[in-house]
């Protein structure tokens, strides 16, 4: 039962990290006011290039920053458009992932090398490796926690960091203003389009080392939609986790959690189906979803940012 | 405000399920050219890099040309979704003046029917499915016989006596692949059984490989799989553990740890049906050819496999070849040993084309 355990906490937080890494690059992005629904496309470029550079150089630093700046460059695209001409947030965030999904898959069919008839997919390539924390990885149950890729360390001191750079530091204080009364924020002397400018470029580079975990650690190498829809799922996993990045972990590891444990339960014979097992997670999204609009309407206290998709015009003030 | 942030919700939730729609672009690749070649058009349901499915299709397209040369110009669309869409895409090609479509997904049946009636003069030959009309064929292949042999090499490999089968959707080709693979694990490995996790995806790298993982947790040392990705390989691979690939040799794409693949091989079937409507031989017709036909095939075993297993194999490859013999040839007892096919009986295709049960040897359930 405790090698069950332990073996569901090992694969579960390998799952959850891209989800964390892309979630908490949203919640920032969304706590300036800026709805990005370009993830989902972010996350497979970042993941074809952050490999494709792997597969070339070797270098697995490369190949993370490169995607970093491939997510930061898309969401700039999305912040020029919401933020300077004022365009439509949902429209111009979905051409982003539109974009970003057939970019990828075309990319992932001309990037490759001539002996592989062009195709990245099927190539291997360096990963990231495994970095065991000696003695703690020996602890029982919680073991595996310290038996994972650098990225997952990463991400776990990303949470209490950026939580506590969202509300106890004034960058933070100022961010969450701009998100929640931009006019306001306007008159304290903050200014608003900056913020909103660098907080989706920041969220577009996190939710890119989260594309790069896919194709470097996880699923290690290239297979078309290798993030399989999983760039929406951080659109709901913001609203799960309330805006708030100490709660992201928890809707990340419900979603990687619940494959892990309901694959195990088919393989130890259970007679469940398996529809409703992979159903699960989207019923419960669902779920959190219609109880925090109800709990919405009664207290206003979700945490979701006033502003959030509205642009801003100084002239409005 | 209370109403923008319940539109948030609802667009939250109608893009969860949006993927399914922006699977991507399509990406048309047409030689325009003014010749007299025969034009024939491929409709694909992924991309010929997937290393599965379409993989498959393309190779098998693209022996054709090598076959025929200058006597045909092919072209295909990717990645075109099931539906409408589909119907649309087919319509353009008979519009376009192509004299041959090829549509190579099940939920393409009707779509080409209903372009077929409207183009008389084109033929359509759709894959895996089980309606026809005068300009319209159907052509799938018996896989299972290849999942039979596979299966005899995971039963010799296996150390655990448990084989990790991942599963696709539970209808009846993948159940029949299932039941084919584990008697021919019964048949070198009497002890073994088969334990199957369902994913309800075809293409999902991510959930494959997780799933993967949990049967190799459980105890599997041998992963099978029936999805259009190489993730349960790998996982399998990175626990130094072996694996059987479908679709394609996927030796090519993970290494020896593959022992041996089931797969296709499309291109004969390709060039001899185009060769029939270039000179007017061709006839509509439900092809649902096997080994000796070379529809489907074994790939080359690793070297990893040992010349006693390789005998086996290729003398009961022989034995199917021949057509003296059959893998649902009786006596096959289902889950809970009942005789279900009896002893000496031969199924009806059509029985075997809707199959729903599993086969003594399996650990898993058929949700339907």
């Amino acid at each position: 039962m405790i090698l069950l355990i332990s073996s569901i906490i090992a694969i579960t937080l390998k799952a959850g990290t891209s989800l964390v890494f892309a979630t908490i690059g949203e919640i920032f992005t969304e706590k300036s006011g800026i709805l990005n629904l370009g993830i989902e496309g972010i996350m497979l470029m970042s993941a074809v290039i952050a490999f494709t550079v792997s597969y070339y150089t070797g270098n697995l630093s490369a190949a993370i920053l490169s995607a970093m700046l491939t997510g930061g460059v898309l969401s700039l695209i999305h912040a020029f458009l919401s933020i300077t001409m004022q365009a439509q947030q949902v429209v111009s965030g979905l051409s982003i992932t539109l974009f970003g999904t057939g970019m990828a898959s075309f990319l992932g069919q001309t990037l490759g090398p001539e002996t592989n008839s062009g195709y990245l997919t099927g190539l291997s390539a360096a990963r990231l490796q495994t970095l065991t924390i000696p003695g703690l990885s020996r602890l029982p149950l919680i073991g595996p926690v310290f038996n994972q890729d650098p990225l997952t360390y990463i991400v776990l001191l990303l949470i209490p960091v950026s939580w506590f750079f969202m509300y106890k530091t004034k960058h933070g204080l100022n961010l969450r203003a701009v998100g929640e009364n931009p006019q306001t924020a306007d008159a304290m002397g903050i200014n608003v389009p900056r913020i909103r400018y660098l907080y989706t470029i920041v969220g577009g580079m996190l939710a890119g080392i989260g594309g790069a975990h896919l194709s470097l650690s996880y699923t290690p190498g290239w297979t078309d939609n290798i993030t399989g829809g999983r760039g929406w799922i951080v659109i709901a996993l913001v609203i799960f986790s309330l805006w708030n990045p100490s709660r992201a972990i928890w809707g990340a590891l419900l979603f990687g959690g619940i494959n892990a444990v309901q694959f195990r339960l088919q393989a130890s014979g259970a007679d469940i189906s398996s529809t409703l097992l992979n159903m699960l997670p989207y019923l419960v999204t669902i779920a959190v979803l219609v109880i925090i609009t109800v709990w919405e309407d009664r207290k206003r206290t979700t945490g979701s940012p006033a502003a959030l998709g509205t642009p801003y015009q100084r002239e409005e003030k | 405000m209370k109403k923008n942030r319940v539109v948030l919700v609802l667009v939250a939730l109608l893009l969860i399920s949006l993927p399914v729609f922006a699977g991507g672009s399509q990406e048309e690749a047409v030689a325009e050219t003014e010749n007299s070649a025969f034009k024939v058009a491929f409709v694909y349901i992924g991309i010929p890099g997937d290393l599965g499915w379409t993989f498959e299709h393309d190779r098998g397209r693209l022996a054709a040309v090598k076959a025929l040369g200058d006597k045909i110009e092919t072209a295909y669309v990717e990645n075109v979704p099931e539906g409408p869409d589909a119907t649309r895409v087919i319509r353009q090609f008979a519009q376009k003046g192509f004299n041959m479509i090829f549509t190579t997904s099940f939920g393409y049946m009707d779509p080409t029917l209903e372009v077929a009636a409207e183009y008389p003069d084109v033929v359509f030959e759709h894959c895996s499915g089980y309606k026809t009309s005068d300009n319209t064929a159907n052509y799938f292949g018996r896989i299972y016989q290849s999942r039979y042999l596979s299966g005899m090499v995971a039963g010799s490999a296996t150390k655990s006596n448990v084989i990790g089968y991942v599963g696709a959707f539970p209808i009846p080709e993948v159940v029949r692949g299932i039941n084919a693979f584990t008697i021919g694990v019964l048949k070198t490995n009497p002890k073994a059984v088969v334990k199957v996790v369902w994913t309800n995806t075809w293409y999902d790298p991510v959930k494959e490989r997780e799933a993967a993982v949990a049967l190799l947790d459980s105890g599997a040392d041998v992963i099978a799989q029936h999805q259009d990705t190489t993730e349960p390989q790998k996982a399998a691979q990175e626990r130094g553990l072996y694996s059987i690939g479908y679709h394609s040799d996927m030796a090519g794409f993970v290494g020896d740890s593959v022992l041996v693949s089931a797969m296709w091989e499309f291109g004969p079937f390709y060039t001899e049906r185009i060769e029939a409507a270039m000179n007017g031989s061709w006839k509509s017709q439900s092809y649902w050819g096997g080994l000796a036909d070379g529809i489907v095939k074994l790939s080359d075993f690793s070297p990893l496999v040992s010349e006693d297993v390789k005998k086996l194999v290729l003398a009961e490859k022989k034995k199917i070849e021949s057509g003296s013999w059959d893998v649902f040839n009786g006596p096959v007892m289902n889950q809970s040993g009942k005789t279900v096919i009896a002893a000496g009986s031969v199924p009806a295709d059509g029985d075997l084309l809707g199959m729903s049960y599993f086969v003594k040897g399996v650990v898993g359930t058929v949700n339907q």
